[in-house]
């Protein structure tokens, strides 16, 4: 099944975002990370587990009237660092964005280990995970050291 | 300026300096002379739970070199207690100090006051993270009973799971090339990423349950205690606990210049009988802690210790 029949199994959106190149069933954690859930008022259409030639498999999330902006694109290094992720406006693709994964991901999500400092959200400082392996992804809390749990990352967006 | 909040903040070559500081000042330790080096400095000791050796042995040491110290005093009766955020607290108490001396129960509170802070932090123990001044005082002592530090084989015993003094120490050693075995149940072995780690660094580690076997070559048995509150099953632990548990009589088949080390307290783990023998080192370990945090506090702090140590008598 090519890449493009995939793309229609939703329709085409005029403006808004689309994510594509999601690693297979990552979707979900996807819009956790980008704080999308099932209060936001924007319609969000969502395929799973679509053939892909480059991936085997993939997901890919259409977001209507929103565009995402840099600093959430960057969250999304900790879940699908290889996402495409392109901005329409009037049907047409007007901006291909990137995902940077700096060497430090800096108040995007807490720190996994339940004794850490950083737990306490009256903390004022910075939450700071380190980047120590890109491919496979290893994080470690830049306070506590602990190496990071990325399956319970998600549930830990700030 | 920079504090001490792990062992990585030391190269091998600041270690040994820093361990000679200690060996100079150690009249000065003793009490035999008085050598004001601190006057005029103040410590903060922030203790967010309890602590006798490293809380009065960093007292005795500011107070041994002319300085002053200030204390948090019980939790319970602090601003903490009212909800001040640890941020806060090290605001304030940056504002009265030149270095802060602390132990939290949280993993990472030194590093984290040591980026709110402005005078160096001396890390005191937080959660089951890192003990590095305890580190010092461990590798001072092993060094004054074999004159060196490389290449020793060290045995770890007991609680290395939750003990924080031997997770600091086996970093330190492997970076001086020591042999290590970590000999502990299997419930409180010493955790995997730590493990991990030291493969990754070159270190040469033995895991095992067997401590009397993994004894008889070593130079140095490093004991900690084995807390009950650990195990769901009291039969559990006292099978344990009878494992890991040192008697005079278990130390004839050793080197004879193996030296036994404990972080103290002991509870059973060593029995009175080794006190006796010349293998025990754990009580001038403890002394060893007043010296080691001389050193530091002199380092942390800009102070040359001087090649020849001298000083008015008390």
């Amino acid at each position: 099944m090519s890449n493009e029949h995939s793309m229609r199994r939703v329709t085409a959106i005029r403006n808004g975002t689309v994510i594509d190149h999601i690693p297979s069933g990552q979707a979900m954690r996807v819009l956790e990370m980008l704080g999308i859930g099932g209060e936001t008022a924007v319609p969000v259409s969502l395929v799973m587990n679509v053939p892909s030639k480059k991936m085997g498999s993939k997901d890919i999330i259409k977001v209507e009237d929103r565009e995402v902006t840099q600093p959430e694109l960057d969250r999304l290094a900790l879940v699908a660092p290889d996402a495409h992720v392109s901005i329409i406006r009037a049907y047409s693709v007007a901006e291909k964005l990137t995902i940077n994964l700096g060497e430090e991901v800096v108040n995007v999500v807490r720190c996994t280990f339940s004794n850490c400092i950083t737990t306490n959200l009256r903390e004022p400082q910075d939450h700071r995970l380190k980047v120590v392996n890109r491919d496979p992804l290893q994080l470690r809390c830049h306070y506590c050291g602990r190496p990071q749990n990325l399956a319970e990352l998600a549930n830990n967006v700030l | 300026m920079a504090g001490l909040i792990t062992m990585d903040d030391l190269t091998n070559e600041q270690i040994l300096e820093i361990l000679a500081d200690a060996e100079r000042l150690l009249p000065v330790a003793r009490g035999e002379i008085y050598l004001p080096l601190l006057q005029g400095r103040i410590l903060g000791n922030l203790f967010f739970e309890p602590s006798t050796r490293t809380r009065m042995s960093f007292e005795t040491a500011m107070k041994r070199l002319g300085g002053d110290v200030v204390n948090l005093g019980d939790v319970k009766t602090s601003s903490v207690v009212k909800g001040e955020t640890l941020f806060d607290t090290i605001q304030m108490v940056d504002g009265y100090t030149d270095i802060i001396a602390m132990r939290h129960p949280r993993q990472g509170a030194a590093q984290y006051a040591q980026d709110a802070a402005s005078v160096p932090i001396l890390n005191g123990g937080d959660g089951a993270g890192h003990h590095p001044t305890q580190t010092m005082l461990d590798l001072f002592t092993i060094k004054q009973a074999h004159g060196r530090l490389e290449g020793l084989k060290v045995v770890l015993a007991g609680d290395l799971r939750y003990g924080r003094t031997v997770h600091s120490l086996s970093h330190a050693l492997t970076r001086f090339g020591c042999e290590l075995i970590f000999a502990s149940p299997d419930l409180l072995k010493m955790p995997e990423e730590i493990v991990s780690d030291l493969l990754a660094q070159g270190a040469s580690v033995v895991e095992t349950e067997d401590l009397y076997d993994s004894m008889n070559d070593a130079d140095v048995v490093y004991m900690t205690r084995i807390q009950k509150e650990r195990f769901a099953d009291e039969d559990e632990y006292a099978r344990c606990a009878g494992a890991y548990k040192l008697h005079a009589r278990h130390l004839k088949e050793v080197k004879p210049d193996m030296i036994i080390m404990h972080p103290l307290p002991r509870v059973d783990e060593i029995d009175p009988s080794v006190d006796d023998t010349r293998h025990a080192r754990y009580f001038e370990q403890a002394f060893n802690g007043v010296v080691a945090r001389m050193a530091l506090l002199c380092r942390l702090l800009g102070v040359s210790v001087p090649e020849e140590v001298k000083g008015g008598a008390l």
